[in-house]
């Protein structure tokens, strides 16, 4: 029999510390919709996403209920489209609303995957599909999109950082009348990975069987609660504390994948293991590290704590789970986060911080609101500094900036929703015009070569 | 299938005879409970079996969500595999 305060821990964690499962997300294959015209393709893509994706959302329903677990998000990732649309020029838009479409019949949060992977070099359709994405992001509400400009086997692929970044400002001017909100539905990744069930940057690897459940938990509020009880342990007891917390966090996640992937008749997938934050107060990883004593997340030390909890998060949820997969780490979206929010709001946490942050922890630049008046190149640069984090490291870096219209340093936007709400953060003054001109590829590191 | 039954609110009389009239009202048998006041707050934890009656686990979330406001007091129903998901090895 459960002790009574097992069960009463486990009650609380929804109850006083937001604990959720983040996302189940539904990947599915579409390497078998690919018809001899872009109608019909289009059609056959809508038609098997609609059928395989039914009952998701009534069964993320069922589940939560049952389980008294809140699962946030239902979501959709697709094969990368640009692998669909490729014998098709020109007709990538109408096959987007398509997919927008089939998102709205099947009632998901957001359908991931009108990406393309052009680490290595670019096809003239794959050009052609990223030259889409801007107006797709504007005319569509439910896609999510992303390119995958560098890895650590193949490099960086510099002529695809230079159009992403054009590609980013383009986006931006075309949803200006939502403070650029298409720009929040868009990453740049380095080492992306195939199973990944967050958005913006899921999609469904080629690797991956037809209809897969990934579930991604979260639970930011249950690790702080946890560090809360124990405010002059040393960082070792930090550190297993955290551990066990994640742990248990995964195994919820784990029982939710496992039920949802029998109920749908999908393989299971993976869990992904992240701390993911919300806007409301008590969900923040930013008040996780002041917690474990900074003061205010950006300031000195800030690297450490995080390089701490990311690495506690990935052992503790190892052991809670089959497979694990995705992104898997702490992430620190700044709009997202109550605490990073109020950090950037007091100039704290900067992008050059958030970049140090990104080198320890599982994702990169994400959701960072910064002045619309930057240029092309200097998204490009941001973009290229953090795929090299990526690159050189092994792991996978990504950058989601929103460069907001008429917007400067010190204003405030609001996204709303999960999205939350940021204060717009300074670029370097400096350009990076000549080095972004210049094109071409940065080589993979030398212990990229493995074999 | 069980469930675990948690009762969290300001203790008042008849707290447990309502829980437990609407649990047997809908052929729900109780194995098992626990009651105290922790932190001022009236605790009941009940495991209960589910396997004699025409209830989902979902219908009796809805069911004890309309008690939990005729009480006053929060009412949870959760698939006891959730906790042994997370207490057990």
């Amino acid at each position: 029999m459960l002790s009574k305060n097992e069960i009463l821990e486990t009650v609380n964690m929804v109850r006083q510390e937001h604990f959720d499962v983040r996302t189940i997300t539904m990947g599915i294959s579409l390497l078998d919709c690919i018809r001899g015209d872009a109608e019909s393709t289009a059609q056959a893509a809508y038609e098997k996403i609609c059928r395989r994706a039914e009952k998701l959302v009534s069964v993320g329903e069922e589940l939560s209920a049952e389980y008294g677990v809140p699962i946030v998000n239902k979501r959709i990732s697709i094969t990368p489209a640009s692998l669909i649309t490729s014998g098709f020029r020109g007709k990538e838009p109408e096959f987007a609303r398509w997919l927008d479409r089939a998102a709205k019949e099947t009632g998901v949060d957001f359908l991931g995957g009108y990406s393309a992977l052009v680490h290595k070099g670019m096809t003239p359709s794959e050009e052609n599909f990223l030259r889409s994405i801007p107006q797709v992001l504007a005319e569509t509400e439910k896609i999510c999109s992303s390119v995958n400009i560098g890895s650590t086997r193949a490099g960086i692929n510099m002529d695809a950082v230079r159009m992403v970044g054009e590609l980013i400002m383009e986006t931006a001017a075309l949803t200006a009348d939502r403070s650029a909100f298409g720009c929040a539905k868009f990453v740049a990744f380095c080492n992306a990975v195939e199973d990944n069930p967050f958005m913006a940057g899921a999609f469904h690897g080629v690797g991956e069987g037809d209809c897969v459940i990934h579930v991604g938990v979260s639970g930011p509020g249950v690790v702080h609660h946890a560090i809360r009880q124990i405010p002059d342990a040393d960082l070792m007891t930090v550190a297993e504390t955290v551990k066990k917390t994640a742990f248990k966090i995964t195994r919820v996640g784990q029982l939710i994948a496992t039920e949802a992937a029998r109920r749908l008749g999908a393989e299971q997938g993976i869990v992904d293991l992240s701390l993911a934050p919300t806007p409301v107060m008590g969900d923040s990883v930013g008040h996780i590290l002041e917690e474990m004593g900074i003061e205010t997340v950006g300031g000195h030390g800030t690297t450490a704590a995080l390089a701490l909890l990311n690495d506690a998060v990935k052992k503790g949820g190892t052991m809670a789970s089959s497979r694990v997969g995705g992104l898997s780490g702490a992430f620190i979206p700044v709009s997202e986060d109550i605490g990073m929010i109020q950090a950037a709001g007091k100039g704290v946490l900067t992008l050059s911080k958030l970049e140090a942050m990104t080198a320890v922890c599982s994702v990169g630049i994400d959701m960072v609101a910064i002045p619309g008046d930057c240029t092309a190149a200097t998204v490009s640069a941001i973009i290229a500094d953090e795929a090299a984090i990526g690159m050189v490291n092994n792991k996978t870096t990504a950058v989601r900036v929103i460069p907001v219209p008429g917007k400067k340093v010190g204003d405030f936007v609001e996204f709303g929703g999960l999205l939350g709400s940021a204060p717009i953060i300074a670029v370097k003054p400096s350009s990076a015009e000549r080095f972004i001109a210049r094109g071409g590829t940065i080589p993979a590191p030398i212990h990229g070569n493995k074999n | 299938m069980k469930a675990i039954v948690t009762v969290i609110g300001k203790d008042k009389p008849g707290i447990i005879a309502a829980v437990s009239g609407m649990l047997a009202g809908h052929n729900i048998n109780i194995e098992d409970i626990s009651q105290t006041v922790l932190q001022g707050n009236f605790t009941m934890i009940m495991l209960v079996s589910m396997d004699r009656s025409r209830l989902s686990i979902t219908e009796l979330s809805e069911a004890t969500s309309a008690l939990s406001h005729e009480v006053g007091v929060e009412i949870h129903v959760q698939n006891e595999e959730i906790f042994n998901a997370i207490h057990k090895i």
